[in-house]
């Protein structure tokens, strides 16, 4: 199975059926897939931070949300983690193309990507980091766990992980 | 008219709906107005009342309005084009437009000079978009929701704000309260 449906896969079986993307190369693969099922509404967002509103009133509405989007994200929206989805206690599954790390070709990624665990440690944001393709195994458990604890969670996913930048 | 007499106006008619209101003294002043647990108030976030509402909006099938204000669309623009392309019904935006940042002190915004935000929201592809005066805004709003499609309203209205209370709700109660009257 590809890993861009098993993602998908446990995101349908843990009742997410919102989700909202803000594109990166490396998430080419799982956006199509989110696009292709019928279970899940897919809404393009024009920024992160207005894909996390999208996301707290679709929560709101019975729905359970998530987000798909780059680490360079995170520069972004901090003050909406903090201000909505932290304040309001809303569960927040956020999968993080981890641009940056091992494997990465454009030097520019690592400007953010050594910023990426620090922020979200600061923000005590509960963070996973996929780097081998068994790492997948993880999610489900960590989409229950969100939806338990009712906070935003990072799942970073290297370069490695989706088996190479340069080899897609 | 200023912002809180026009709130003042269309309570009656926001009572019955699911809204979603603007951080500042926008949430500040319904919330002394007409405080009700299908009101949303934003406390912090600026910019994102209209993606929380849209949002709402399509995971359910009430009537939702999202107030917002011309600073906060102009801060979060691109959710006019996301607006467009994800038609909901049951989704109606108010733009307060008082060409002025109100909750920080009365700072002109663009969408009082040059920038009309009716002709950006048609630019975007919204459907429905009406421009009105402020003392049409109850009648442009009852039209709107009884016409079941979605609607961009920008208010156009005069800047000045008045003495309240910040909101000490914790936003937990808000958002329970909230949640249990979107289920109701």
């Amino acid at each position: 199975m590809s890993i861009d449906k098993r993602i998908v896969d446990d995101f349908v079986a843990n009742g997410v059926s919102f989700i909202t993307t803000v594109p990166c190369k490396q998430l080419a693969g799982v956006i199509e897939e989110v696009e292709a099922r019928d279970e899940i509404f897919h809404i393009p967002a024009n920024k992160e931070d207005e894909g996390m509103g999208l996301c707290a009133g679709a929560f709101m509405g019975g729905k359970r949300a998530a987000i798909i989007m780059q680490n360079t994200a995170i520069g972004v929206t901090i003050n909406t983690l903090a201000t909505l989805t932290q304040f309001y206690r809303l569960p927040l599954p956020m999968l993080i193309s981890y641009r940056g790390e091992l494997r990465e070709p454009v030097s520019c990624q690592v400007e953010m990507a050594v910023h990426t665990k620090a922020l979200l440690a600061q923000l005590n944001i509960p963070t996973y980091h996929f780097h081998w393709q068994k790492d997948v195994e993880e999610f489900d458990n960590i989409l229950k766990y969100t939806f338990m604890c009712n906070k935003p969670v990072a799942i970073l996913t290297d370069a490695n992980f989706w088996g190479g930048y340069g080899d897609q | 008219m200023i912002r809180s007499e026009i709130l003042r106006d269309i309570a009656p008619i926001l009572r019955d709906q699911l809204v979603v209101c603007n951080i500042g003294l926008p949430s500040q002043e319904l919330h002394m107005i007409d405080d009700q647990p299908t009101n949303f108030y934003m406390l912090g976030t600026m910019g994102l009342s209209s993606s929380i509402g849209l949002g709402l909006a399509l995971a359910q099938p009430k009537t939702v309005i999202s107030i917002d204000g011309d600073g906060s669309v102009l801060t979060n623009l691109g959710t006019l084009p996301t607006i467009a392309n994800n038609v909901a019904d049951n989704f109606i935006l108010l733009i307060i437009d008082n060409g002025s940042y109100g909750s920080t002190g009365d700072q002109p915004t663009y969408a009082g000079k040059k920038t009309s935000l009716s002709k950006v929201a048609i630019a975007c592809g919204c459907e429905n978009v009406v421009e009105c005066r402020d003392v049409d805004t109850g009648k442009v709003l009852q039209a709107a929701i009884d016409s079941k499609k979605m609607t961009v309203i920008v208010c156009k209205c005069d800047s000045g704000n008045i003495n309240l209370p910040v909101i000490t709700l914790d936003p937990v109660v808000i958002r329970h309260r909230f949640m249990e009257a979107v289920k109701a």
